[in-house]
């Protein structure tokens, strides 16, 4: 375990900005406690202080995993955000889609979000803008990326998409393989 | 119900049905039981077959069997009575005699004439031998191949009525044994018979019915229980408290069309499923982690835990994370929990559930959970949820029916014991808020259970208290002679037939004080011995009583070292107490010399004691002479 390098934190508040914006900051100050990134065989893990602590008392080829995984580098050096990073995310998403209810499904399954789907999106989302997807009580199900702006999408035809999945919740049980 | 002879109670005939089923060697007990009527129409067919097949049997003669010789003896005396009426035969008969009929052929000479082959000289008269009840029948009995302890039993009926008629005549009996007992048969034949027969009817293997079910169930539960083994527990949900609340849940899942209802007063958080249209394991409030599929047991160790907000807690045997989780919700977050398992397969289910169920104070390591005490020993709680023969979830894994063995309880056992004793150590009797370890499985077998809890009450320094739930069968404090420690009775046992639940067991030790009492404790290893089930895989045991006493000296020679009036000691001239190593070599080799005879240790023992005492005694008084 080890923290991030300068451009290793880079490309990850890059990515998280991305879905975001500036709220960077909000997620390393607290009101309970200091929070902090590190990385361990290649993904990055957002932990609180203490939790961090102790699992560096864990020895290297021991230790699976602490706090939260947020995603992993890949051998190119990019990051990719992994759906378990949802519940850090969510909370400070700034641009939404709500799913109708028979999309959900669809979305589960990996496919992306048709205009037929679309339940709600939040005002002035700009196009290939990352968005937090919601289903219709508001539990958020995935990231995605807007394929059309806000104001296309009142406009297009149903059959178009107007997001792209990312990840999904319905990732916990497909590819139960690529968590760790 | 009057006595009854074991003999015919094991001998029980098999059903009609199942006589179709003998084969060629058990023709002459069918004939022996054929009435009268159908004799003679058997030995007419006979006669009629033998006139059609004359030539044909001369030269196909087979095999003379047994068979043969009745039934020639048969046409012999009743081919001249020749009633057409008496043609018409019954179905069953029909269907027994053609049987008979194509295995039985009869020797025959060259001239044609039948030659009766009487094997018996001193053969009875045909009317004594045609009786209803076989007294020696052929197919194979119970009695002939019943084997004590282990294996399987071969019995001839795989008919199901018979062996549940069986089954009940046997508890009958030992219902009221005094009564209705045969005089010559102990009980244990009684008790042997009844296991094997519910071995039969329900698929276990003997051991298990035999040693373990029967060991601790009564005879009116017994029955309770295999039947509950065959049918499904309830499917029980609990509710993620970090993402949603109970009731939200229950409507949401409603509104997808599921029937449930909350599942206690003793839990906040559990919900029972009747029916659900939809798959639990994959809706959108599954998948957002809004609740997870964990059976009602499950549930209890985690109660009983009770884990506070910023506590350090660690989960020894983790996968596949459900009660990890559980302990995450229960302490909101906060704190840390460590979540460790040994399988690194396993480990992925506990990220994944973890992960979905948005708990962010987890720490996930791969250990071997003895080995967890080495490098942590504070924490403030620890559950072992150990690895174990699941004799109490036979409902969902069957296998578990014919798979475990005496070798693979104990195996278990002693794995068990040396998790719990980790457990205890990495966990901190100075803790503010906590110095609690509980230990659970989900099996129902004394030796895992009981046994191994006993094993840590009298290795370290910690107590049982009371496990918080409220229902639930008390551990034994005693069963079939072995004795535990008297507050056993503060464990909780779970058993299918009578919670409903999946068989679990669940202490909770509260430590006392982080020191291991010294090795070599002579109640110690009784305790051991008595707790012992079969010495066959203990030789560590056997060697640790033979060495306790050789440790027993050493500590006691230690003591005396210690207290160490050396002035004292090397006036006595006592070799064995000074320090220097050359005496330590001369201790040792008279401790070897010692093992061989008994009275040696014996002596030994008792003067050392002695000696004990008395440095003791003046230590004593040294001490109240300095406060003075």
């Amino acid at each position: 375990m080890r923290p991030l390098t300068d451009e290793e934190t880079k490309s990850v508040f890059e990515k998280l900005s991305k879905y975001i914006g500036d709220k960077v900051s909000a997620l390393i100050n607290r009101e309970d406690g200091d929070y902090c990134f590190r990385l361990h065989n290649d993904r990055v893990f957002y932990a609180s202080h203490n939790v961090m602590k102790q699992a560096a008392t864990i020895d290297h080829d021991h230790l699976a995993s602490f706090g939260t995984c947020l995603g992993k580098f890949t051998k190119t050096k990019r990051f990719r955000l992994h759906v378990t990073a949802l519940d850090v995310v969510a909370p400070l998403a700034k641009h939404k889609i709500w799913l109708k209810p028979g999309a959900e499904q669809s979305f589960l399954y990996g496919n992306h979000v048709l205009k037929s789907g679309l339940g709600r999106v939040s005002e002035n989302t700009p196009q290939y803008q990352g968005v937090v997807v919601y289903s219709m009580n508001d539990t958020p199900v995935g990231f995605g990326v807007s394929a059309k702006s806000t104001q296309e999408c009142r406009r297009t035809d149903p059959m178009s998409t107007v997001a792209f999945n990312q990840a999904d919740v319905g990732l916990y049980v497909r590819g139960e393989d690529t968590l760790i | 119900m009057g006595k009854r002879d074991f003999k015919t109670l094991q001998e029980k005939r098999p059903g009609r049905k199942s006589r179709k089923q003998k084969d060629p060697t058990e023709v002459q007990t069918s004939a022996k039981l054929l009435s009268r009527k159908s004799k003679t129409r058997f030995a007419k067919r006979l006669a009629k077959k033998r006139e059609l097949n004359s030539t044909e049997e001369r030269l196909e003669s087979g095999e003379s069997v047994n068979g043969k010789s009745e039934a020639s003896r048969l046409t012999h005396d009743w081919v001249e009575s020749d009633d057409e009426g008496e043609d018409t035969a019954l179905d069953i008969e029909k269907e027994s005699s053609e049987s008979d009929e194509s295995d039985g052929e009869l020797v025959e000479e060259e001239d044609g004439t039948d030659r009766v082959e009487s094997f018996d000289e001193d053969s009875e008269p045909l009317d004594d031998e045609y009786t209803d009840e076989p007294t020696e029948p052929s197919s194979k009995s119970v009695s002939t191949n019943l084997q004590l302890g282990g294996g399987t039993i071969e019995t001839s009926t795989p008919d199901l009525e018979s062996l549940t008629a069986r089954i009940k005549e046997t508890m009958e009996v030992l219902s009221d044994f005094k009564s209705r007992r045969d005089p010559d048969t102990p009980r244990g034949d009684y008790l042997d018979l009844l296991a094997a027969d519910l071995a039969n009817y329900y698929n276990y293997n003997t051991y298990l019915i035999r040693d373990v079910i029967m060991e601790i169930f009564p005879l009116n539960e017994l029955l309770e229980f295999l039947e509950a083994n065959e049918v499904d527990r309830p499917v029980t949900l609990r509710t993620n408290t970090l993402k949603t609340r109970r009731r939200e849940l229950a409507q949401a899942l409603i509104g997808r069309g599921v029937n449930l209802d909350p599942l206690g007063d003793w839990t906040k958080v559990g919900l029972v499923v009747f029916d659900s249209p939809v798959p639990l394991g994959a809706t959108p409030e599954y998948l957002a982690g809004h609740y997870v599929l964990q059976g009602a047991s499950s549930l209890l160790p985690v109660v009983a835990l009770a884990p506070q907000e910023r506590e350090k807690v660690l989960d020894a045997c983790a996968a596949p994370g459900m009660k990890a989780s559980y302990i995450a919700q229960l302490m909101r977050n906060t704190g840390v929990l460590f979540a460790n398992d040994a399988s690194k397969e396993r480990i992925r289910a506990v990220l994944g559930n973890l992960h979905r169920l948005g708990v962010s104070n987890a720490v996930v390591t791969n250990l071997d959970a003895r080995n967890v005490h080495r490098s942590n020993r504070n924490f403030d709680r620890v559950l072992v949820d150990a690895p174990c023969s699941g004799t109490g979830i036979i409902a969902k894994d069957p296998s578990v029916k014919t798979s475990k063995s005496q070798e693979d309880i104990l195996g278990l056992a002693a794995l068990q014991k040396e998790l719990l004793l980790a457990a205890i150590d990495a966990c901190d009797a100075k803790s503010r808020t906590g110095g609690y370890v509980v230990y659970s499985t989900c099996s129902i077998t004394v030796e895992e259970n009981e046994w191994v809890v006993d094993c840590a009450l009298r290795r370290r320094d910690v107590k049982l208290v009371a496990t918080g739930i409220h229902f639930g069968s008390p551990g034994f404090t005693q069963i079939r002679g072995r004795r535990f420690h008297p507050t056993m009775n503060l464990a909780k046992r779970f058993y299918p037939h009578k919670q409903n639940m999946d068989g679990f067991f669940v202490a909770k030790l509260k430590k006392l004080s982080n020191d291991k009492p010294k090795a070599g404790n002579k109640v110690e290893e009784e305790g051991d011995k008595v707790g012992q089930l079969n010495n066959n895989n203990r030789g560590e045991k056997r060697k640790l009583s033979e060495g306790g006493e050789g440790k027993k000296v050493k500590s006691a020679k230690k003591r005396k070292g210690k207290s160490g009036d050396k002035l004292e000691n090397n006036k006595e001239g006592n070799k064995e107490v000074s320090g220097d190593i050359k005496s330590k070599k001369r201790r040792r080799k008279k401790k070897k010399g010692d093992k061989e005879t008994k009275e040696g240790t014996d002596r030994l023992k008792a003067k050392l004691v002695m000696k004990a005492r008395h440095f003791a005694k003046k230590r004593n008084a040294k001490r109240k002479q300095m406060k003075k």
